[in-house]
């Protein structure tokens, strides 16, 4: 046995994933992580429709309700939806270029430990005072004034695990550009590769705005600013204008990859290419430059004057033609091609019509007049779960079974994937359909309550049973991933047997240096164009030799863990908002930073060259069969 | 190439930053990062272009036309912007392979950003006391102090960085190793440069004109 495959005690493992800088591990860490926020997320809409199952409740109070609701919606942004796209393009992307890692190993580990940071801050607001409860959104007007901390909680956590995307971007961003295998072309790249591409590229330009806006409310709230308080100047529109300039295209950031991942699915399942390649790229990149012109759809009733509104109208529009390209090019791949209905694929395919009714109900929003009925009622939470859980949940689902035996080396099992995917299929039409209605019969959203016999009482009951249905598919998913765990029923490289691209070409798990040789792409899915040719594995590019990997490094874990304890400090310094003020806020708010930038200058100067693994071993692991 | 591999001037290569992966990528990593500080700081623009002279309706408070003083900001400029022609000699050097000259340069640059930051806080030491203008006082001076307070803060960053490369450095001299980190820091001096082109036109220019 090789030396770099040595079995682990535990605390060695945790060790291991704590320092590691390896895409694999970074994944599960961002699927665990993501993966309990899920559930957490998950929990409160339960809540939520547990209240409002019948009218005048008191299941939960009105202040609850409001944190819960607000928990929810921001938990399921960017603490679960956004990781749980990360850990598969961590998993994935770089094994789909024939990389051996992405451009940055360490900022990787460093962006997963701030996400990671920023969201348990963000919800230790529960047991420190109560959490947040100005809506995801978080208005100025009206987190200005809230009376405890959880707006705190929002901005610094949010802060923190901001910083950690935009690594996670900009490095997603420099490694496809530059690491691709030879052979690999832009125009080879497989759709998942692209669409990471184009959400990164958003990500880069969509949250510094953000972070701008965000700051901003902690220097209202915290050190005395005045930003958003109109008596002293300030202009509450800034920070719409600012959330919402990163919100839209946080839509795409999510529904981009969930489309990649979808039509790496369609491919392989309906055994075909993929339908009209670069008309998907075409598309993919349309959406995510249109994805920057719209976001004032969001204000239509702000009072932004008829022209701004009909520029923003059109313009939301026409998002509508590159979406339906896509739509056609997934049919269009299905058609005449040999389907197999595997679990990925089942919610691929309901994931088409769930989608385009969430699509065709957000152009009847675009329409600005009519956008002033809607808004604010339950029509907008019917339409945006419709495009948030039919597009990218559906694609979490479609992903978790389709890479789980490339990430895990065993596959989840199908009878009860496909349980799963009934349950929650019927459980979310059977929640949201009906919202649409309720929300044309005039109830308004964010409310904690309603009055009986408004001719809402049935239709929020069937809501609420649609949700107890989905948390039941939830359930199924985590009983069938245990199930799996303990089985652990090895597979080979290629599970599906109709895999197209680099990742189907290498062991599942792939071994820590993913390629012993750098393969050579001949062309779009290169592992199809070596099977049909009666090959076994891809062509290398470069002979057996040295492979130059990096170390791992406990610093990404401290540098984050650095910002984590001086939230604490800034949360509780003399200048804050609600008044209480502790005497050991400024030295913790110092010291946090200490140590975040003597880590950061640690990892300047000292100098990390990685190492190299020799040829000898690598022939050594071939000899053994050993995988990882 | 190895990272640590000695060299001549006539061996080192023509862009020392961007012959081994690791530079490459840091380069590209690098640029795309001033890309999502180009929206940073156009959101900071906004906001100010939003908020300039917007104050309380009660008190007395002092307008973009009383408070800025174009000799000083003059003198920030051209210190800053002759730290960034510095900043270009250094990296002159570093292409050639004369370590101690650009270790020359950028402690030039160094202290001319020294002295630009220094001026900085003078002058908003001047505001606060002489206009009673701070960060608290109106939505006017808060816009103010985050937009040029953030390209301070930078400012600083920047100048421990570059200091903390020169140190470290010092004994070893140019390798493939550190050439792109010279690079991307000077890169991000003139980065900063440049938002402050911006500054003392939309802050200071405008700012005289009401």
């Amino acid at each position: 046995m090789s030396t770099y495959a040595k079995k682990k005690g535990f605390g060695a493992t945790i060790w291991d994933y704590l320092t590691t800088v390896d895409h694999k591990k970074i994944a599960i860490l961002y699927l665990i992580a993501g993966g309990l926020f899920f559930i957490l997320g998950g929990i409160e809409a339960m809540l939520i429709r547990i209240q409002l199952m019948e009218p005048n409740s008191d299941f939960l109070s009105a202040g609850l309700y409001n944190e819960i609701l607000t928990m929810h919606g921001t938990t399921m942004i960017f603490l679960a939806a956004m990781p749980l796209l990360f850990a598969f393009m961590n998993a994935v992307v770089p094994l789909q270029i024939g990389a051996r890692d992405v451009a940055f190993p360490f900022v990787n580990a460093l962006g997963f430990w701030m996400f990671f940071f920023g969201g348990v801050f963000l919800n230790l607001s529960w047991f420190l005072g109560g959490a947040p409860d100005a809506g995801w959104t978080s208005y100025a007007s009206l987190s200005l004034a809230s009376p405890t901390h959880g707006i705190d909680f929002y901005t610094l956590g949010l802060q923190i695990s901001g910083f950690g995307t935009l690594m996670g971007g900009i490095n997603f961003l420099v490694t496809i550009i530059n690491m691709r295998a030879p052979g690999m072309t832009f125009m080879r790249m497989p759709l998942f590769t692209w669409t990471t591409f184009v959400a990164s590229t958003l990500i880069l330009f969509a949250f510094p705005p953000l972070t701008v806006g965000i700051f901003f409310l902690m220097f209202d709230r915290l050190f005395g600013a005045n930003f958003f308080d109109v008596t002293m100047g300030g202009n509450t529109i800034i920070w719409e204008h600012l959330f919402w300039i990163f919100g839209h295209p946080e839509v795409y950031i999510l529904v981009l990859p969930a489309f990649g991942i979808f039509s790496e699915i369609f491919a392989v399942f309906s055994r075909k290419r993929l339908f009209g390649y670069s008309s998907m790229v075409f598309a993919t990149v349309l959406i995510g430059f249109l994805g920057f012109m719209v976001w004032a759809h969001h204000m239509f009733t702000t009072g932004m004057g008829p022209v701004a509104n009909a520029i923003f109208a059109v313009a939301t529009m026409a998002i509508a033609v590159p979406t339906g390209i896509k739509i056609f090019n997934w049919l269009f791949t299905m058609w005449g091609g040999s389907i197999k209905v595997t679990t990925p694929m089942l919610w691929a395919i309901a994931f088409i019509p769930s989608f385009v009714m969430g699509g065709v109900t957000g152009v009847m929003q675009a329409a600005a007049p009519l956008d002033y009925q809607l808004h604010d009622s339950y029509f907008i939470v019917a339409h945006f779960h419709y495009v948030i859980v039919g597009g990218v949940v559906f694609a979490l689902f479609a992903g978790a079974h389709y890479y789980w035996p490339k990430m895990f080396g065993t596959m989840l099992n199908e009878t009860l994937g496909k349980i799963t995917f009934v349950l929650f299929f019927i459980g979310f039409h059977l929640t949201f359909f009906i919202q649409h209605f309720l929300g044309l019969l005039g109830m308004p959203r964010r409310v904690f309550t309603y009055l009986p016999n408004q001719g809402w009482d049935t239709q929020n009951f069937i809501s609420s049973i649609g949700a107890f249905l989905m948390a039941a598919g939830v359930i199924i998913l985590l009983i069938n991933v245990i199930i799996t765990s303990v089985k652990n029923e090895k597979v080979g490289n290629d599970p599906w047997g109709d895999g197209r691209t680099l990742e189907w070409s290498i062991p599942s798990p792939p071994p820590f240096y993913n390629f012993k040789q750098t393969p050579l792409v001949r062309g779009l899915d290169p592992y199809w164009i070596e099977k049909m040719e009666g090959k076994k594995e891809m062509t290398p590019a470069e002979p057996l030799g040295d492979i130059h990997m990096p170390n791992p490094s406990i610093l990404p874990f401290i540098i984050s863990m650095g910002l984590f304890i001086a939230a604490f400090g800034a949360m509780y310094n003399p200048l804050n908002q609600i008044g209480d003020a502790k005497p050991w806020a400024v030295p913790v708010l110092i010291i946090g930073l200490a140590i975040t930038f003597g880590a950061m200058l640690v990892r300047s100067l000292k100098d990390d060259h990685g190492f190299h693994i020799h040829k000898e071993d690598l022939i050594d692991d071939e000899n053994k069969g050993v995988k990882a | 190439m190895h990272a640590e591999e000695k060299f001549t001037p006539q061996t080192w290569p023509e862009s020392p930053e961007k012959a081994t992966l690791e530079g490459k990528n840091k380069f590209l990593g690098f640029w795309l990062f001033l890309g999502g500080e180009t929206a940073l700081f156009a959101s900071l623009f906004a906001t100010y272009l939003a908020l300039k002279n917007k104050v309380p309706a009660t008190g007395d408070h002092a307008l973009s036309t009383e408070i800025f003083s174009i000799p000083l900001a003059f003198v920030a400029t051209m210190l800053l912007l002759t730290s960034s022609l510095t900043s270009v000699y250094a990296m002159y050097h570093m292409k050639n392979y004369s370590f101690q000259k650009m270790q020359a340069w950028l402690l030039v640059t160094v202290l001319l950003g020294l002295a630009f930051l220094i001026l900085e806080i003078y002058e908003f030491y001047h505001y606060v006391h002489e206009f009673g203008h701070t960060f608290t006082s109106s939505a006017f001076g808060s816009a103010f102090y985050t937009l040029v307070g953030t390209h301070g803060a930078h400012v600083a960053f920047g100048l421990c960085w570059i200091t903390a490369l020169m140190i470290r450095n010092a004994k070893r001299g140019l390798n493939l190793y550190n050439a792109p980190k010279f690079y991307v820091a000077s890169l991000y001096w003139h980065f900063i440069d440049v938002v402050w082109v911006f500054i003392f036109t939309v802050v200071y220019l405008m700012g005289m004109v009401g």
